[in-house]
């Protein structure tokens, strides 16, 4: 099988300017970032550079991962019960697009400005603590191993939320419900990186290692799973 | 400069059907000639049928759409028009019958192949309306691959008058303009066979008559058009042929070939005062089968060859010194055929 890169484009492309035109998805895409970017800032800003040795015990950077792992979920919630509030699932579907063309093109529309808001926000939170924060605490909180799990698992967690909320869409009849539910499924994830960052979980090497393969493997899963519950004749049909 | 209106235009209402110029080489045929069955048709379904657990959408339906007909595919709701659109358009699989559309055998393996031959414009336009128009049919000429695309975008707006409307989200537009670009999105793919479910429904008359205006100029172009509707004047005026769905196929033919089937042919005769003897004049005419008397100076007679018994029936008429008023040939509209149709369906249902 052969997937056109110029139908996953179109995908992609309709989906990107939706996004940019629908007011409720620009405010989940911009509301969850806040909230991790706000609190951090605050409780940075207030610390004396003293804080400097507890803060190096603890990953607190990686408690930004919750971005990926919840942005992407709520934004792709949309993709599928989306198309079909809309009424515009079943004209697309009798273009000679694919399955995997179609679930493709969404995913990376979610993907894309997911990682890239992940991202800015990351620089725009590293830039604030490097130029207001005490310079011991910034050097203890900027780590070069911290740095790289973020930039590496921030594309692995998205992938992830993205899928669980893709499969979500495709079984849900409304789309609020489905954005619920993909935020929730998300959690977990989310959680952990939280685990992480507070070091109850302390992080290795080797931890990291594993959780890497694993989320490889469950973005595996996902597009199998996400694969599987996009099924044409009943999104189309509305039977169970 | 003059306002915008419903149309799309402040210039004229007509669609600028000239501006869709297909690529395909395709043979111009007349509008509304009997079409003869191709070897090779444009659609052949064979037994095809289609269940959603035990409800039946449509059971059993053969029938063949030869190359640039218009076809229509009437029945009351329910019936299972959509359903067999859906399936012809390998959005739903079959249970079981086989078909070939745009010569491709009907199998979910040759999905991809067929819709990139045909085009469907479902009943609902399903648009992005946060979109413009240009966007809308951007995203769907690129799911086609469609070459040249802004060419292609350019000819299906003006196609249906709305080039002046490219830049205004879907989401503005009335109900008959978004009617509009659904159709021009149909377009954008240059197909051999395009289904349209229920075009016009929601449309007023002047937008009906306008979408009416452009499935002949396709026909003229050669495009093979499966029409679903429910206004039966729509297919009277449009279709070379018409099938009847209710669940099952009830009949098919051309609409003079229908009638045939379905009413016995009469001669209406309306005199100025009641014949003395209307058994003398009527009963032993050529070509006339019987004859029955409905109300004062007005006579029915069953005929087998209007043609002949027509003029027979003057000469009698004329010979038994009778003030004629009127001879007419008795014409049953589609309406009279589907109403037929449906009432047997009813009353066997109710036996």
């Amino acid at each position: 099988m052969s997937v056109s890169r110029r139908r996953v484009r179109a995908v992609f492309r309709k989906e990107v300017r939706e996004y940019r035109r629908n007011g409720f998805i620009v405010l989940t895409m911009a509301i969850i970032p806040l909230i991790f970017l706000i609190q951090p800032l605050i409780i940075v800003f207030g610390l004396p550079a003293a804080a400097a040795n507890e803060l190096a015990h603890g990953h607190l950077l990686l408690y930004m991962l919750g971005i990926p792992a919840l942005v992407p979920a709520a934004v792709a919630a949309y993709a599928v019960v989306g198309e079909r509030q809309q009424g515009t699932l079943e004209p697309v579907l009798t273009t000679p697009v694919r399955r995997e063309e179609f679930l493709l093109g969404k995913v990376l529309a979610a993907l894309v400005p997911s990682v890239a808001i992940a991202y800015a926000v990351y620089a725009f939170f590293l830039a604030c603590v490097e130029l207001f924060a005490q310079p011991a605490v910034a050097s203890a909180l900027i780590r070069g191993p911290d740095l790289l799990a973020q930039l590496l698992f921030t594309p692995l967690l998205a992938a992830w939320s993205i899928w669980v909320g893709i499969a979500i869409s495709a079984r849900a009849s409304d789309f609020r419900v489905a954005q619920q539910l993909g935020t929730l499924a998300s959690l977990p994830t989310a959680v952990l990186a939280a685990l992480v960052a507070f070091n109850v979980i302390h992080p290795t090497l080797g931890l990291a290692l594993g959780l890497g393969a694993a989320l490889l493997l469950l973005d595996g899963a996902g597009w199998r799973i996400a694969s599987a519950t996009f099924d044409p004749e009943r999104l189309i049909t509305g039977s169970r | 400069m003059q306002p915008k209106n419903e149309h799309g235009s402040g210039r004229t209402r007509s669609w600028n059907i000239g501006a869709w110029n297909g690529t395909r080489c395709r043979h111009p045929r007349k509008a509304k000639s009997p079409v003869a069955p191709s070897p090779s048709p444009a659609l052949s379904v064979h037994g095809l049928s289609r269940h959603f657990g035990d409800r039946v959408a449509f059971q059993d339906v053969s029938f063949e759409i030869g190359h640039g007909e218009v076809f229509g595919f009437l029945g009351p709701n329910g019936a299972g028009k959509t359903t067999m659109v859906r399936t012809l358009g390998t959005l739903l699989s079959p249970t079981s019958g086989s078909a070939t559309v745009a010569g491709i055998p009907l199998t979910s393996e040759n999905g991809v192949e067929i819709r990139r031959r045909i085009s469907i414009m479902p009943e609902s336009p399903g648009l992005y309306l946060r979109l413009s128009v240009t966007e809308n049919l951007e995203c769907f000429a690129d799911l086609y691959e469609a070459p040249h695309p802004h060419d292609r975008i350019g000819r299906a707006l003006r196609a249906v008058n709305l080039a002046d409307r490219a830049d205004d989200a879907c989401g503005t537009l009335s109900k008959g303009l978004r009617q509009r670009v659904a159709l021009a999105r149909a377009l954008l793919s240059d197909p051999q066979v395009l289904f349209l479910d229920e075009p016009t429904s929601g449309l007023d008359p002047a937008a009906a008559r306008d979408v009416h205006e452009l499935i002949d100029e396709l026909r003229r172009r050669g495009v093979t058009i499966f029409l679903t509707t429910h206004r039966l004047d729509e297919a009277e005026r449009l279709c070379d042929r018409v099938a009847i769905l209710n669940t099952t196929l009830r009949t098919i033919g051309r609409l003079d070939e229908l009638r045939e089937q379905l009413f016995a042919r009469t001669l209406t005769v309306r005199t100025l005062v009641a014949l003395p003897e209307p058994e003398g004049v009527f009963g032993d005419l050529p070509a006339v089968d019987g004859w029955r008397q409905d109300g004062p100076g007005n006579y029915v007679l069953a005929v087998s060859d209007p043609a002949v018994a027509a003029p027979a029936a003057t000469r009698a008429l004329v010979a038994a010194g009778a003030d004629v008023l009127s001879i007419n040939q008795s014409q049953h509209s589609l309406e009279d055929v589907y109403l037929q149709l449906v009432d047997q369906d009813e009353e066997a249902g109710q036996e």
